[in-house]
């Protein structure tokens, strides 16, 4: 009993001793408030790899692909049929975009993923990543969506990017005609002034004469006419992040928007040499992932595979359609490792690679991981420095107490109970310190945006810039796990401290414990 | 109110006689006695001796007090007998038993349930009131459980004792709210409070006035006569030491006649 009450009452005399364990507290507040932000972010890094990626992914060794869709499908469900939630074959490549923007042609290489976008959003989130489908703010005012969720992912345009398109070609029509009229001009008056007809390398008009021609005799309705190819091209190849000086404000600046078109060449490689096309934008896809965003352009599946010529016509006169990879959702995610291990015995090592999304990005989630250690490596070395601290502290009142421990002890108290005191005395200390740590921890982490927020009117600087992570808030995941490991972790910390002390205290004699000034 | 120590002087049926064993038929066995206790204190690497071969014994209900000069070792001889320290040489038996051989866990019992001390300043506890300064002998003694459990009566027996000593207006102040002379009296409370058989009284009156020492002493006096506590004191004051049934000095480590 007496250790209890002399336990709390040196707990409510030296709050000194409870600035030693402000570290602790602190040292456990930034530990969950880091862990849990850095497992909101992979969390949600991961959610967006995967989305982008499926489950699981089965690639042709050959980038000409094999044939076709339908037969691999077949092949899969087969093999794996009740695992199976959503399959899609597609057709990736590498390959060059161009678009105009401001007077010239912006190359970018790209990553050419052909896709039938129905099946696709069985297997991913599609439907999440496309721009349309979302209301965008854009500098003040905000876009509202052009789609209703509920609409499949298609190759249509949207009405605006109609419009757009209209206007446009209203522009190059009327462009195209007063060039022309400029031309016959100059052609009337040169035919009546000057005979000899001028060298083509003095008329800035004549290269561009055989498309003024061909435009020019076209209705502004054929012009406007989208083209063969449509795709859903990455935000980060088409838009950049611009201040604008007046304001202050960062936007982003889209160079390409949904009714343009862009120009595409794919890379050669085996018998289907490079291809080129122009393709127009459906929509702009924006994953998050600015691997995937400034790298990735959807494009029409059956476009693709007839300008790659991976169309085959058999003897009986039916079409094959080669494909390069079939991208497979599971119903559970845990089945992969069983799932992998059947489809390997199918579809071999020699012309497939067969993997789960994990095994394909493992390079980066080990990179994630690898860092989410080491930080709890150091902000655990912070916490056993904080114990240093308790323990020059404790030693400090354990001499300080030195007459108190003998009287305790004169008055028949045991060794065991006199280390008890201080044992307990550490223990609550961290218990408190790890309590209020865990409690200001997971209040930050709850109100981690208000707080953002303050500190961005504060200091005047974004912390959290959303137009880079592409968050709208700062993600995060509170572990429990974690936390019962940081606060037990940091309750250990204090009680180890206190060890020493208190088996100081309790090996002193009552006498030289007495005597003692 | 008549002394209670003076007349119950004649009354005693104990001897002052410094020799111990010449009573045997009538008392068979003294309570405690130290046996040619030796105890030098090691300073560096030459030794300071402090007791020399003392023997002294005391019997049930016996007041002894012991006078000397300071220095000559009388609080290291309470000590020894009060196991709060062990002796070189020599033994200290408790009812015909050698006792400071024993194990840790039976002296720290036998330190709470045989013998009260009385310090010479005080020693009280500063972060606990009077009142929980007079328990902890009662809380060392039981577990939480059982002290919890029976609280109620702890608590009654406490503010009976410093009701005795007269504190019973102060159950709730600090040490350091409190004067000597009541912290002397909180420390006799404490002593008694879990019924020692034998008390220890180092100067109990060592830092107070002739009036309130006396007080003390007149207290001891009395708890000695109507609950047959034995007491050994130490005092500078004859005076004091003269309440005593027997006396004993030491002189640089040895027993003297008075
Ligand atoms: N821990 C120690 N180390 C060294 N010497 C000590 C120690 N404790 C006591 N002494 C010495 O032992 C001698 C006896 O001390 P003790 O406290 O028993 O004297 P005392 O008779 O009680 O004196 P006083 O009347 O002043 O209280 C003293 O000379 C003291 O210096
Ligand atoms: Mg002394």
């Amino acid at each position: 009993m007496y250790k209890l009450i002399l336990c709390q009452r040196y707990l409510r005399t030296r709050y000194i001793a409870l600035a030693s364990v402000i570290s602790v507290t602190l040292g456990v507040a930034t530990m969950i408030v880091v862990n849990s932000v850095m497992a909101g972010f992979s969390g949600e890094m991961r959610e967006r790899i995967k989305g982008v990626l499926a489950d699981v992914v089965i690639e042709t060794r050959s980038t000409d692909g094999e044939p076709d869709a339908e037969s691999h499908k077949a092949l899969v469900r087969e093999l794996i049929g009740k695992y199976v939630a959503g399959v899609t074959a597609t057709v990736e490549m590498y390959g060059m975009l161009s678009f105009e923007y401001g007077g010239q042609f912006i190359p970018h290489p790209v990553t050419l993923i052909g896709i039938d976008p129905e099946s696709k959003s069985e297997v991913g989130p599609l439907v999440d990543y496309l721009q349309s489908y979302h209301a965008q703010p854009d500098g003040k005012e905000v876009t509202p969506a052009e789609r209703p969720l509920d609409q499949k992912p298609g190759w249509e345009l949207t009405a605006s990017a109609i419009e757009r398109r209209q206007r446009v070609a209203e522009i190059t029509h009327q462009r195209a005609q007063m060039l022309r009229e400029l031309k016959k001009q100059r052609h009337g008056e040169a035919g009546q002034h000057e005979p000899a007809p001028r060298g083509a390398a003095d008329d800035p008009f004549a290269e561009l004469d055989g498309a003024v021609q061909n435009v020019a005799m076209q209705d502004v309705a054929a012009i406007a006419q989208p083209q063969d190819g449509r795709v859903y091209i990455g935000a980060g190849l088409i838009s950049f992040p611009h201040k604008d000086e007046q304001s202050g404000e960062m936007r982003t600046v889209f160079m390409v928007r949904p009714g343009n078109d862009v120009k595409i060449t794919t890379a050669t490689a085996g018998i289907p040499t490079g291809a080129y096309f122009d393709a127009t934008v459906v929509d702009v896809f924006q994953s998050g992932m600015s691997e995937y965003d400034s790298n990735f352009v959807f494009c029409n599946l059956e476009h693709l595979q007839k300008v790659r010529k991976m169309i085959r016509t058999n003897e009986d006169g039916s079409e094959s359609r080669a494909i390069t990879s079939v991208q497979i959702r599971l119903k559970d995610y845990r089945d992969s490792d069983k799932v992998v291990e059947l489809l390997r015995t199918e579809f071999t090592p020699d012309r497939y690679t067969v993997r789960t999304w994990e095994q394909k990005q493992g390079p980066l989630l080990a990179a994630v991981d690898v860092e989410s250690s080491i930080l709890n490596i150091l902000l655990f070395l912070i916490i056993a420095v904080a114990g240093f601290g308790i323990l020059a502290i404790f030693f400090m009142i354990v001499v300080e107490k030195t007459r108190d421990i003998g009287i305790l002890k004169a008055l028949g108290a045991s060794s065991s109970g006199v280390m008890s005191i201080f044992l307990s005395y550490g223990l609550s200390l961290g218990m408190v310190g790890s309590g209020v740590g865990v409690v200001a921890g997971l209040l930050f982490v709850h109100y981690i945006n208000q707080i953002e927020g303050i500190i961005t009117i504060i200091t005047g600087h974004k912390v959290f810039d959303e137009r880079i992570y592409y968050f709208k808030e700062i993600p995060t995941h509170v572990d429990p796990f974690t936390v019962c490991w940081v606060a037990l972790g940091a309750i250990t910390i204090a009680v180890v401290a206190s060890i020493l002390p208190a088996r100081r205290a309790a090996r002193l004699q009552p006498v030289q414990a007495l005597r003692h000034e | 109110m008549p002394t209670a120590s003076a007349t119950s002087h004649p009354s005693s049926t104990l001897s002052t006689s410094t020799a111990p064993v010449r009573e045997k038929p009538l008392m068979p066995e003294p309570q405690i006695a130290a046996i040619a206790v030796e105890k030098a204190y090691r300073k560096g690497d030459h030794q300071v001796p402090v007791l020399h071969g003392v023997d002294i014994s005391v019997h049930k209900g016996e007041f002894l007090s012991i006078v000397g000069q300071s220095g000559s070792g009388k609080s290291t001889l309470l000590h020894l007998l009060g196991l709060l320290d062990a002796p070189d040489v020599g033994e200290v038996q408790l009812d015909g038993q050698r006792i400071d051989d024993l194990s840790e866990r039976t002296r720290d019992e036998l330190r709470n349930r045989v013998f009260g001390f009385v310090f010479q300043f005080y020693h009280l506890l500063p972060e606990l009131s009077l009142m929980e300064n007079v328990l902890v002998p009662l809380m060392i003694r039981h577990s939480i459980w059982g002290y919890w459990q029976r609280r109620r009566e702890y608590q009654d027996r406490a503010r009976e004792m410093i009701d005795r000593v007269g504190l019973g207006h102060r159950l709730t102040h600090r040490p350091s709210e409190l004067s000597g002379g009541e912290m002397q009296r909180a420390a006799i409370a404490r002593s008694l409070v879990a019924r020692p058989e034998i008390l220890l009284a180092d100067e109990p009156t060592g830092n107070l006035d002739q009036a309130t020492g006396r007080g003390i002493i007149e207290l001891m006096a009395k708890l000695n006569e109507q609950e047959r506590l034995t007491i050994i004191m130490v005092t500078h004051d004859q005076l004091i030491a003269a309440e005593a049934h027997r006396t004993v000095k030491l002189r640089e480590g040895r027993i003297e006649p008075a």
